[in-house]
C-alpha cells in the first residue's frame, strides 16, 4: 500500500475524482427527494376553477372568497371610485404594469387595464367590476377595504396603501394587487382561474 | 483543556479504571465540570445556565404537549385548547412552555450583549461568537415555527408575513416562499411541516449548546476585566481561576432560583400578559387582525424590516445601481438579516485590543446608545407603521448598523483605552481587599 499523499499514479488520480464525483451525484441524487417533497403535492397543484354567484354584491358592497387558499377580492365599485380610479396621473404609479393575469405581456396599469369587462346583459356600467388578490403585495397580509389615504385598500400590517383600482400607491408593498384570471360566465356568476 | 494548566481527571477505583481504559466518559465530565474559570465573574455570567436550563424546560414540556396536539388546521386550534382545559395540569404546561420562550430570549439578549460589553467575541474566541449566533438564529426559527402551531390569528398570518419575506429574493422568491409552504398559501402542508421542525430544531440546538461549551472551553472563559488567565503555571492559574464546580455552579444556581421565582410568577399570575389575545381566534384566512405585530422578541429586527421603504434614498440608490433587483421589500429583508450577520462578524470589524468595555471610555458610551438602541427598536417594531414611528424606526435602524460598521472600527483607532489590570488576581484584589484587620478599602475602577 503506498503512501495516501502518493500522487505518481494517474490512474489511481483518475480513480479518486471518479469515486468523488460518483459520490457526489448518488448523494445530490438522493437528496433531492427529500427537498422535491416539500413542493406542493398533486392535490394541492390541481387546478381548481370556482364559480362565484355574484348576484346578491350590490354598489359600493365586496365580496371575498377563498381562492386556492386565497382571498379574492370581488368589488362592485361605485361610479366615484371608477372615476377616482381613471383620474390618476400614470407616470406617479410607483408600479406601472396592470399586473392583470387575463391581458397578455406587460400593459400599462390604466384602471381599464384592470377592471372586469361587464358582461352582457348586466345592468352594471362599465368598469364597475374589479376583481383582485386579497394579498398585500408586500408580506402577504389581507388588506382592508374602503381605507386608506386613496379610498381604496389599506394594509394594516405595514401601512401599505392602495387606490380604488387596487394600485399600490404609498407604503412598502412593490406591485399592484394581482388580479387574477377570472371571467364572467353569466351575468351574475365569476368564474375564477 | 482550555490550555490553563490545572489538575486533570486520575481514576481511582478499580472501576473507575477500567471504564477510563475503554470509554473516559468520567474524565469529560471531570474535566467539564472542573474547568478552572477566572474568579472575577460577575453576575452577567449566568445566563448560559439560564438558557441551558430553558432549553431542557422547553423540551420537556414539548414533549408532553406533542402527545396532546394535532398538527391539522381543522384540529390544531381546538386540540390546543383540549390542552388548556381538559387534559391533566395541561394549561400550566403549555403556559410554561409559552412563557419559556419569552424567558429563552430574555436570556439570549442578556448573554449577547453581556458579550458585546466585555468583548468575549474578540479573539480567541470568534469560534464561540459564531456559534452562538447559529444558536440564535436557530432559536429564532425555532420560535417562529411554534408560534405557528396553535392555528389562531396571529399564527396564520404571521406565517404569511414571514414566509412573505422569502417571497422577496428576487427571481426564485415565489418559487422558495411555495416550497417553504408545500402551496401557494398558508395551509395545512405549512403547518405539518413547521411542526415537524419545531420538534427537530431543539436537538439540533442542544448539539450547538455542547460545541459551544466546548469552545470556550478551549479557549477559556472571558471576563469581566477581559483580561487572559495565566496559563505561565498552575500555581499563576490557581491564583486567577477558581474550579467551576462547586464554586460556580452554586452560584448559577442561586441566580437561576431567583430568575425563575420571576418567571414561575409570571406564568401563574399573568401567563397570556407577553401574548396576543388575536391567537386565542381560531385562523380565518379571509381577514387579517387590524394590527399584526410579531412576539416582543422579534421587534427589532421586525423594526428594521420595516424601516426601509421606497422613500428612503439609500433604498432608492441600491434599486437604482440594481437595475430594480434589490426593491425596497427585498431591502428591508436583507436588512433584517444583515442585522444579525453585522452582529456576527463584530470579532472582525471591532478593531480595538482590548476586550472588557470597562477600560475603554469612549466605547462605553456607544455601546450605552446600542442598548437604547435596541429598546427604542423592540418599542417601535410594535408601533403602526405612520409618522413619527417610521423616522424613529429609520434613525434607530441606522444606529444599530453604524454601531458594527463604523463605531466599532473607528473607535479602536482613535479611542485612548484606560490601563489594564496586570492579572486578574490583582484587579480581584483591588475590588475585594483581604480581610486582614485593616481598613477595607473598595477600589472601584471605572465602572
Amino acid at each position: 500500500m503506498s503512501h495516501a499523499e502518493d500522487h505518481q499514479g494517474t490512474r489511481r488520480d483518475f480513480l479518486y475524482y471518479a469515486t468523488a464525483g460518483a459520490g457526489v451525484v448518488v448523494t445530490g441524487a438522493a437528496v433531492w427527494p427529500l427537498v422535491n417533497q416539500m413542493n406542493p403535492s398533486a392535490d394541492v397543484q390541481a387546478l381548481a376553477s370556482i364559480r362565484v354567484d355574484v348576484g346578491g354584491v350590490s354598489e359600493g358592497t365586496q365580496l371575498t372568497v377563498l381562492w386556492q387558499g386565497k382571498p379574492v377580492f370581488i368589488r362592485y365599485r361605485t361610479a366615484e371610485e371608477i372615476e377616482a380610479a381613471r383620474s390618476v396621473d400614470l407616470a406617479s404609479l410607483p408600479d406601472q404594469s396592470a399586473e392583470n393575469a387575463n391581458l397578455a405581456g406587460v400593459v400599462p396599469a390604466t384602471d381599464e387595464n384592470r377592471a372586469l369587462p361587464t358582461p352582457e346583459g348586466s345592468d352594471a356600467p362599465e368598469g364597475a367590476w374589479l376583481v383582485q388578490m386579497g394579498i398585500c403585495t408586500h408580506l402577504g397580509c389581507v388588506p382592508l377595504g374602503e381605507q386608506g389615504d386613496f379610498g381604496g385598500w389599506f394594509c394594516p400590517c405595514h401601512g401599505s396603501h392602495y387606490d380604488t383600482s387596487g394600485r399600490i400607491r404609498r407604503g412598502p408593498a412593490p406591485r399592484n394587487l394581482p388580479v387574477p384570471v377570472a371571467a364572467f360566465v353569466d351575468p351574475t356568476t365569476i368564474e375564477l382561474g | 483543556m482550555a490550555g490553563i494548566p490545572h489538575d486533570h481527571y486520575e481514576p481511582s477505583s478499580n472501576g473507575e479504571k477500567w471504564l477510563h481504559k475503554r470509554l473516559p466518559i468520567l474524565g469529560i465530565a471531570y474535566d467539564t465540570l472542573m474547568i478552572p474559570t477566572p474568579k472575577n465573574l460577575n453576575w452577567m455570567w449566568i445566563w448560559g445556565i439560564v438558557l441551558t436550563f430553558t432549553l431542557v424546560l422547553q423540551i420537556v414540556t414539548g414533549i408532553v404537549l406533542v402527545m396532546h396536539y394535532v398538527p391539522h388546521v381543522d384540529m390544531a386550534f381546538g386540540s390546543v385548547e383540549h390542552i388548556m382545559r381538559n387534559v391533566n395540569g395541561g394549561h400550566m404546561i403549555r403556559y410554561f412552555h409559552s412563557n419559556g420562550a419569552s424567558l429563552f430570549f430574555v436570556a439570549v439578549y442578556l448573554h449577547i450583549f453581556r458579550s458585546l460589553y466585555y468583548g468575549n467575541y474578540k479573539a480567541p474566541r470568534e469560534v464561540t461568537w459564531i456559534i452562538g449566533m447559529l444558536m440564535y438564529l436557530l432559536m429564532m426559527g425555532t420560535a417562529f415555527m411554534g408560534y405557528v402551531l396553535p392555528w389562531g390569528q396571529m399564527s396564520f398570518h404571521g406565517t404569511a408575513v414571514i414566509t412573505g419575506l422569502f417571497g422577496a429574493v428576487p427571481f426564485v422568491g415565489e418559487s422558495l416562499q411555495t416550497w417553504l409552504l408545500g402551496a401557494s398559501a398558508v395551509g395545512q402542508p405549512a403547518l405539518n411541516r413547521f411542526f415537524s421542525l419545531h420538534y427537530l430544531m431543539p436537538f439540533i440546538l442542544l448539539g450547538l449548546t455542547i460545541v459551544h461549551i466546548w469552545a470556550f472551553h478551549t479557549t477559556g472563559n472571558n471576563n469581566p476585566t477581559g483580561v487572559e488567565v495565566r496559563r505561565t503555571s498552575k500555581e499563576d492559574a490557581a491564583k486567577d481561576t477558581l474550579p467551576f464546580w462547586p464554586y460556580f455552579v452554586i452560584k448559577d444556581l442561586f441566580a437561576l432560583a431567583i430568575i425563575l421565582a420571576v418567571f414561575m410568577a409570571i406564568v401563574g399570575f399573568m401567563p397570556n400578559y407577553l401574548g396576543h389575545p388575536d391567537n386565542y381566534i381560531p385562523a380565518n384566512p379571509l381577514a387579517t387582525p387590524s394590527h399584526i405585530v410579531p412576539e416582543w422578541y422579534f421587534l427589532p429586527f421586525y423594526a428594521i424590516l420595516r424601516a426601509f421603504t421606497a422613500d428612503v434614498w439609500v433604498v432608492q440608490i441600491v434599486n437604482f445601481l440594481t437595475f430594480g433587483i434589490i426593491d425596497a421589500k427585498f431591502f428591508g429583508v436583507l436588512a433584517m438579516f444583515g442585522a444579525i450577520v453585522v452582529m456576527a462578524l463584530a470579532p472582525w470589524l471591532d478593531t480595538s485590543s482590548v476586550r472588557s468595555g470597562r477600560y475603554r471610555p469612549t466605547f462605553k458610551w456607544w455601546y450605552a446608545l446600542l442598548v437604547v438602541d435596541f429598546i427604542v427598536l423592540m418599542w417601535v417594531g410594535a408601533q403602526p407603521a405612520e409618522f413619527p414611528y417610521d423616522w424613529i424606526s429609520l434613525i434607530a435602524s441606522t444606529y444599530w448598523f453604524a454601531y458594527f460598521l463604523v463605531i466599532l472600527p473607528l473607535l479602536g483607532v482613535i479611542e485612548k483605552p484606560l490601563p489594564l489590570p496586570e492579572t486578574i488576581e490583582a484587579d480581584y484584589a483591588a475590588h475585594y481587599a483581604p480581610k486582614t484587620g485593616g481598613t477595607k478599602t473598595i477600589v472601584n475602577p471605572a465602572e
